[in-house]
């Protein structure tokens, strides 16, 4: 009897966990593949590099307003090197936050819209999104910028790094039927080179994302850290209640 | 109790210790309640898997209360700098991430351990006489944690909790006459402001919390004082023990269960644990990605979906269409489904009480509805065109969307395991009952 409903208990379970492993928020509108970054927040040079990525692009326009200067000590920098290098203001704190110098009012008028603050967008849109966004800008003669998006159809912002990726072209490749009809099947080419190859733009956003993930949630590495330990101590501790359990136990008939 | 006599006790431990308890039994009923609730409280001694959930939901309980106190010493009150402060927690407060994920996570396993729990009453027949005001008292339980919820979902002031908040009060807007006056006073504003999270923040942190204890206490109370239902469904009073009077198949609670339990609150801990260190958004069931933007009112999200403990209910809403031009009737049947749970005990016709004795009739039933509540939870956290339309050839469903029609068909088994249950229960071929437990 026992067995049995600890199965039925098990069984229950299961199908919940199923049901629950089926994506939630796959209701977008846009079905691009998203291209995984391949985050590794260990990788203290690629978290500076895009620390310095997102100082010197990011944060002309966007805000970080809940992530301070001093945070990215956690990244392996001193203070005075984020105040040499990063910091916009050298008579800045550690405890500032990541402001840009952009003004709201100015955005508005340029760009039609506040850019939205970046400290959390790794949380919110994540680190996949991110990836594949900063590289999916194409040539849109029919948007304000004259850029648009695969990923964030006619979103406000320019290609800000067309510079270092050159910009692409939506080329049609193909044919596809879908919903019976048949598509255009499309794909991003590149049409002017920029400064930098495509592997080299690629491990540029890819730093440039690993260094968001983290700001998204800095304690993140010591969290997984201190996780591994405290299972560790349930582990042991599930044993020990075991042996006492049992040696309890023994007397009831 | 005060006109009667008390014996003094002897010292239970030798030394200063002893002579506190003794000094201190003799002001306070310590020893009488020590043995009344844990040392010479008789439980069954077949108790199973199903039964660790009562004591998990008070640990979940506690860790709620402890954590929120943290929580509350930097969190903000306040519009303009609630969703600031969360972060702040997450970033500057010493540990405050750990606290803020055991909460958030602590909020979901609440609920699943509470369903849990009340799966094992189902099974069981926990509810019947002489436990119906056990029952009814965690139902209460049952709807004042979903208040809870609902009103500490609102404090981080993300893009969930502003649209999740503004859709359960749009639902109070739906009553007919008095609703739109309704959702006004509820909010205190004309939409959902600083006035709303505050209020908001004051039912989260001091009123529920204190309704909360208080209907714990008087689930615990009434169930010490008719004792514990077992998985056999049979009353151990009925063999007691003539040398020393307790039931036979009774065990003291204490060390018994207080041992055992430690066992399963180390399972329970490892798994809340493997959430809270590894994946605190749970894929965004337990921490919606909408809610790391902050609110916007300007600004209505996707897709907003209630956090999943709610989503079962949210489908019966979606799932019932408006008649007479009110949506009314919607937020009346997800009312209901909640409802209609304090009358099992007396819906309930059976002769036996667990399982393990009913008929098949009351399996299947039981199967059903367990099965049409998990899809129903899954459907609601998915927009209603999941699964595409049905056909436009079909007559008076055809071009309703899919799930639209699978989640009224759910919600119809989910109420017919309630309200048929007095007609299947009668006429269910029971099996015999063992005279004792089975162990």
């Amino acid at each position: 009897m026992k067995t049995t409903m600890f199965r039925a208990a098990l069984a229950t379970l299961t199908a919940t966990l199923a049901i629950a492993a089926a994506p939630v928020f796959a209701a977008g509108k846009v079905n691009v593949h998203l291209d995984d970054p391949h985050i590794n927040l260990k990788d203290q040079a690629s978290l500076q590099r895009g620390a310095r990525n997102f100082v010197a692009n990011c944060l002309n326009c966007h805000n970080a307003q809940f992530m301070r200067w001093g945070h990215l000590t956690q990244i392996g920098l001193t203070e005075d090197q984020i105040k040499a290098s990063l910091m916009p203001n050298p008579d800045g704190k550690m405890s500032d936050y990541m402001t840009t110098t952009l003004d709201a009012k100015d955005a508005k008028a340029w760009f039609g819209g506040v850019p939205p603050d970046l400290t959390l967008v790794s949380r919110s849109r994540g680190s996949d999104w991110l990836y594949t966004f900063l590289r999916s800008f194409y040539v849109d003669p029919n948007s304000p910028t004259g850029w648009n998006n695969e990923v964030f159809p006619n979103v406000g912002m320019p290609h800000v790094l067309h510079d270092l990726q050159g910009s692409q072209v939506k080329a049609v490749v193909g044919e596809k039927e879908a919903h019976g009809k048949k598509e255009a099947l499309t794909k991003l080419v590149v049409e002017r080179q920029g400064t930098m190859s495509q592997i080299e733009y690629d491990n540029y956003v890819r730093d440039l994302v690993n260094y968001m993930t983290f700001m998204g949630e800095p304690a993140r590495v010591k969290r997984t850290q201190l996780g591994v330990i405290v299972l560790l101590f349930l582990t042991f501790a599930f044993f020990a209640a075991l042996i006492v359990k049992r040696e309890y136990w023994k007397d009831v008939k | 109790m005060a006109n009667t006599v008390k014996e003094p006790i002897a010292p239970p431990v030798s030394g200063p210790i002893g002579q506190v308890i003794v000094w201190v039994d003799a002001r306070f009923p310590l020893m009488s309640l020590w043995k009344g609730h844990l040392a010479e409280y008789y439980a069954p001694k077949n108790f199973n898997f199903w039964y660790y959930f009562g004591s998990l939901a008070m640990l979940v309980l506690v860790m709620q209360i402890v954590t929120g106190i943290f929580l509350t010493m930097n969190y903000k009150p306040d519009a303009k700098y609630a969703f600031a402060s969360v972060e702040y927690i997450m970033r500057d407060v010493h540990w405050g991430w750990l606290i803020r994920y055991m909460h958030s996570t602590g909020a979901s396993m609440f609920f699943l351990v509470v369903y849990l729990h009340m799966m094992r009453g189902l099974m069981y027949g926990s509810d019947r006489k002489p436990r119906e005001l056990i029952w009814i008292f965690g139902c209460l339980i049952y709807l004042t944690l979903m208040a809870e919820a609902f009103f500490g979902y609102l404090l981080p002031w993300g893009q969930m909790s502003y649209w999740g908040a503004q859709v359960i009060i749009n639902l109070f807007a739906a009553v007919p006459f008095i609703g739109e006056d309704l959702a006004v006073w509820i909010r205190g504003d004309y939409n959902i402001g600083d006035a709303t999270l505050n209020r908001f923040f004051a039912f989260h942190v001091i009123a529920l919390p204190l309704v909360l204890l208080g209907l714990v206490a008087a689930h615990i109370m009434a169930l010490h004082e008719v004792g514990s239902n077992n998985p056999d469904g049979v009353d151990i009073k009925k063999h007691i023990d003539p040398k020393t009077g307790t039931p036979k198949d009774g065990i003291p609670f204490h060390p018994y269960y207080t041992v055992k339990d430690v066992v399963g609150v180390v399972v329970f801990l490892a798994l809340f644990s493997a959430i809270v260190f590894f994946a605190p958004e749970m894929g965004g069931y337990f921490l919606e990605k909408p809610n790391f933007v902050q609110a916007d009112p300007l600004q209505t999200p996707a897709h907003i979906a209630p956090v999943w403990y709610f989503t079962p209910f949210y489908a019966m809403l979606r799932a019932v269409p408006s008649f007479f031009g009110s949506a009314f009737w919607g937020v009346a049947v997800m009312g209901a489904a909640t409802l209609i749970l304090f009358a099992l005990p007396w819906l309930d016709r059976g002769k036996v009480r667990s399982i393990r004795y009913r008929g098949p009739i009351y399996k299947w039933f039981l199967g059903a509805f367990v099965v049409s509540f998990i899809i129903l939870g899954y459907l609601g956290v998915v927009p209603t065109t999941v699964w595409g339309q049905i056909p436009n050839a079909l007559p008076i469903i055809g071009g309703v969307d899919t799930a639209t029609v699978v989640s009224r068909i759910l919600t119809a088994v989910y109420f017919a395991f309630f309200l048929l249950m007095p007609w299947y229960t009668k006429i269910d071929k029971e099996l015999p009952e063992p005279e004792r437990v089975t162990y």
